[in-house]
């Protein structure tokens, strides 16, 4: 940490050349704590859905605490697979202008994703 | 200075690649970590298509019904439950080693071991009970 390249103001910052420090690594493990019960929740909700017709699904997707799950699964899940496919992109693609392209993809898609779930849920949740 | 100057490029030691070494566990389920997360997040557009039908209604929640039940829709679920339940199971092994535990040489195999038998236990029961759900054996 003492390279002479640094000001001391960096050094003292301490967020490293790309200015965000550990907030990746921990943003990653933050959503994948709140992914293992959530995913749980989200498996036993796929199970409990297994085989009803359209009407019982959406009753069920629809009820406030199915339907706050779901979303607390999905926002998750946006955040935690935009953060890996990120750290994937950056591995492995290492020209400049197609990586600025894959990680813009990256965000678009899993916005898009993620707000395609949720306007789904927030639809049958006040449609029902 | 002078020998930069003169000398053509010399070759550079580089490090050593993947097909270097010789296959391991650890480093077979680091791989599939990543493979399976990468699975996991396209196959969030099955999720996305299966919410936005229930939305949309009937018709369109039919025809999702129709490509789940289908070969194609099964081994994509099957592959979707695999690939969640071990990229899980990966996950909470990573969390432990963030914990600074289990990195001996013996709990590296055994986590290893343990996370490829809980990942495909984990997936055959789901499905038996999703088997169970659907009716059983009729």
């Amino acid at each position: 940490m003492s390279a002479p390249h640094r000001t001391p103001l960096s050094q003292v910052r301490g967020l490293g050349a790309a200015r965000s420090g550990t907030s990746h690594f921990w943003q990653q493990r933050v959503t994948s704590v709140a992914l293992i019960s959530l995913s749980i929740a989200f498996v036993i909700i796929v199970l409990l859905l297994l085989g009803r017709t359209h009407a019982g699904v959406i009753q069920i997707l629809g009820s406030p605490i199915v339907a706050i799950l779901m979303l607390l699964f999905i926002f998750t899940t946006a955040y935690h697979m935009w953060l890996g496919m990120q750290e994937i992109i950056i591995d492995y693609i290492h020209d400049d202008w197609m990586k600025l392209m894959l990680l813009m993809t990256n965000t678009f898609f899993c916005c898009a994703v993620g707000l395609a779930c949720t306007f789904a849920i927030l639809k049958l949740s006040f449609t029902v | 200075m002078t020998e930069a100057k003169t000398s053509a490029p010399r070759a550079r030691p580089l490090s050593p690649h993947l097909q270097i070494y010789k296959p391991m566990l650890t480093m077979m389920m680091s791989i599939a970590h990543r493979i399976t997360g990468a699975t996991l997040y396209f196959g969030m557009i099955v999720l996305a298509w299966w919410l936005i039908s229930a939305a949309v209604g009937p018709n369109a929640y039919a025809n999702v019904e129709w490509f789940m039940g289908s070969i194609v829709g099964r081994f994509i679920l099957f592959g979707y439950t695999w690939a969640l339940t071990h990229h899980m199971l990966g996950g909470i092994r990573h969390l432990i080693w963030d914990l600074g535990h289990g990195f001996g040489a013996q709990e590296r195999e055994w986590l290893a071991a343990a996370t490829i038998v809980g990942s495909v236990g984990l997936t055959i029961a789901l499905w038996t009970v999703g088997y169970f759900v659907m009716g059983g054996p009729r």
